[in-house]
């Protein structure tokens, strides 16, 4: 079994340089704009600023991917291809993408250029995997979070490139580039603009002791005194159904694979992404430091469990579709 | 508009093996629709037990009305394969729909049909499935005007979008039905049959907000673009679906089929429907490049 290769989130320069000192073997970014699936204000790379990252990632050994991981707009694709010919021509390591419209343009144009399949594609089985690697040459695919770990060891012994998991952070509960549930609601989607449940949309009210989150004039949570309040992501909110009130869709928690590195590792699986463009710096240096010694103790066969309670939603985690019990 | 088609899309719900047997035989003997699409979409669970399809089939062709299988939406290897694998060998016999990748590629390089759930929001997208023998085409619900214009203006496929009914948000491998009931997945008890149109989930202030039926998530909304149906002629869309619901589906679609053979005007069309959906909200906001639950105009 080789050593699993984390892969780490890179919101702005600043982040990035973090995560590679603090032990990244890849980082990940976008361009800024809503070629991205973190297409939020403040974040992500200028062309010149990817071209500095290069710089200084590769001189410390880290590779850098490069996330085009929406969907371009029809009459309106431009900024997806030139951000396809801008990871070409400063030979980022590698471009994550979705779109297969895009794919087939990044084969065609740059066949020298290495692809991964985006968690926005939902590649969700063999033949889909393999469709891709057939059509478009890509080398890896990032698995979306519909998968137990048996099913992610049948489908590493029927493909022939690596895949990639997340391992920590914030978790969609649908499954990834299918969901139009933000769009519904504010008007903008992750798979058109890069975003999902949008801070311009937010609103928190004060009433009394009590604090209501609202997204876009959607009550999504009520929070007590003594509750730690979210953010109202849409699918981690509290509603009713059957006059019964709860997380429905799923609680404030962020995926932890700490504890199931030897089961990821024995089911073939090559690198591990962290969660969390959009995340501070301290944040991102802490989860990379861990899991920099959590992969490094699952390589000598020991298993480590690193709680990080205190940098999840909800203060709590879990290992998500991993585990079937989730489902 | 009178060259325009009318279909019934894939029955998303988990209805019994009766009621869905006697839904497609009134739907057979006097809805006025071109295209009915069948196949359980959502969850390979619901199979077990069901056998309408071959009755179904025979009285739809019967009535002159065309059959196109519908695959699954989250394909995962194993059982829901197995139900792709299937499908994708009638591929002689039946129009096939994919909405899923592993579906398309299977019926690639021969005439299929491509779902609602694969994603094509871009002409290069679009022209990557006709290449590969799509001659017909469902697009998402949440493409605003400008892309289906953009698209129908390069599409050389049959181009067809949902003009009734709830709209398709999501899927995950979590059944919400189950998890509304404090029930695991592969204890579900087939809960979901207890809710014909989906469980409507409201906000904790009581606004009604979306609906779960079983791995899905839908509107709370009905989508109805009665009065947007000139203007997706215009474009050259003439395939407009109905998404099946517990309601009288052979009026709902012979008030949109009046509608588009002028028959009857915008404003009687949308009055009929309304009272025949009694209390329900529609809405049109996805294609007027909004909130998809907004309602624009009347």
């Amino acid at each position: 079994m080789t050593k699993l290769e984390l892969v780490c989130p890179a919101g702005t320069p600043a982040a990035l340089r973090v995560a590679v000192d603090a032990g990244a073997d890849a980082v990940y970014m976008g361009f800024r704009d809503e070629t991205n699936a973190r297409n939020f204000p403040g974040l992500n790379f200028s062309v010149d600023e990817l071209a500095e990252a290069l710089d200084y990632a590769h001189a410390a050994g880290a590779k850098v991917l490069l996330a085009v991981n929406t969907y371009a707009t029809a009459g309106h694709s431009e900024p997806w291809t030139r951000a396809v010919d801008n990871a070409a021509r400063l030979k980022v390591d590698a471009i994550i993408m979705a779109d297969i419209g895009l794919l087939e343009y990044a084969r065609s144009s740059h066949p020298g250029l290495r692809l991964h399949l985006s968690v926005q594609a939902s590649a969700s089985n063999t033949v889909a995997i393999n469709h891709y690697v057939k059509e478009f040459g890509i080398r890896r695919v990032v698995l979306p979070r519909v998968l137990t770990v048996p099913e992610i060891r049948a489908i590493n012994s029927r493909i022939d490139i690596k895949t990639e998991v997340f391992a920590f952070g914030g978790m969609c509960p649908m499954a990834e580039g299918r969901c139009s549930l933000s769009s519904y609601i504010t008007g903008k989607s992750p798979n058109m603009n890069g975003v999902c449940s949008p801070a311009s949309h937010v609103t928190y009210i004060q009433q009394g002791q009590n604090l209501k989150t609202n997204l876009a004039g959607f009550t999504i949570n009520k929070f007590g005194p003594n509750e730690q309040a979210g953010y109202p992501t849409l699918c981690k909110g509290r509603f009713t159904a059957n006059d019964e009130t709860g997380y429905l869709f799923e609680e404030p928690t962020s995926l932890n694979v700490t504890g199931i590195l030897l089961e990821l590792m024995e089911a073939g699986v090559s690198a591990l992404k962290i969660e969390g463009r959009q995340r501070s710096k301290a944040y991102v240096r802490e989860v990379v430091q861990n899991f920099r010694v959590a992969i490094d103790a699952a390589a000598r066969g020991e298993r480590m469990v690193i709680e990080m309670d205190n940098l999840s939603e909800g203060g709590q985690h879990t290992t998500g579709a991993y585990s079937r019990k989730w489902m | 508009m009178n060259k325009s088609k009318l279909s019934l899309g894939p029955l998303l719900f988990n209805w019994s093996n009766d009621k869905i047997r006697d839904f497609y035989f009134s739907v057979a003997d006097e809805a006025p629709v071109d295209h009915v699409y069948l196949g359980e979409v959502v969850c390979a669970k619901r199979i077990a037990g069901k056998d309408y399809l071959p009755e179904v089939i025979t009285r739809l062709e019967k009535a002159g009305k065309k059959i196109i299988l519908s695959g699954m939406i989250l394909v995962l290897d194993g059982r829901d394969m197995k139900t792709v694998q299937d499908m994708a060998s009638m591929a002689g016999d039946y129009l096939v729909e994919a909405n899923d990748m592993s579906a398309a590629s299977l019926l690639r390089g021969q005439d299929h049909a491509i779902g609602p759930f694969i994603n094509i929001y871009n002409e290069a997208s679009l022209k990557y499935y006709e290449d590969g023998g799509a001659s017909r085409i469902s697009l998402a619900p949440e493409l605003p005007a400008s892309s289906l214009r953009a698209l129908a203006k390069v599409a050389t496929s049959e181009l067809e979008v949902q003009i009734f009914g709830r709209m398709p948000l999501a899927i995950s491998a979590r059944c919400y039905h189950a998890r509304a009931h404090k029930l695991h997945k592969d204890g579900c008890q087939y809960v979901c049959e207890r809710d014909p149109d989906g469980l409507t989930v409201d906000t904790m202030d009581g606004q009604p907000f979306l609906a779960i039926n079983g791995l899905q998530t839908l509107s709370y909304s009905y989508a109805n673009l009665m009065a947007e149906l000139p203007e997706l002629s215009k474009m050259g869309i003439n395939h407009f679906r109905l998404s099946p619901h517990d309601v009288d589906m052979v009026k709902v679609s012979r008030i949109y089929r009046d509608r588009l053979d002028g028959k009857i005007n915008l404003e009687e069309a949308n009055d009929i429907l309304q009272a025949e959906m009694f209390a329900l909200e529609f809405s049109n906001g996805y294609y007027h490049n909004m909130a998809g639950l907004k309602q624009v105009g009347t």
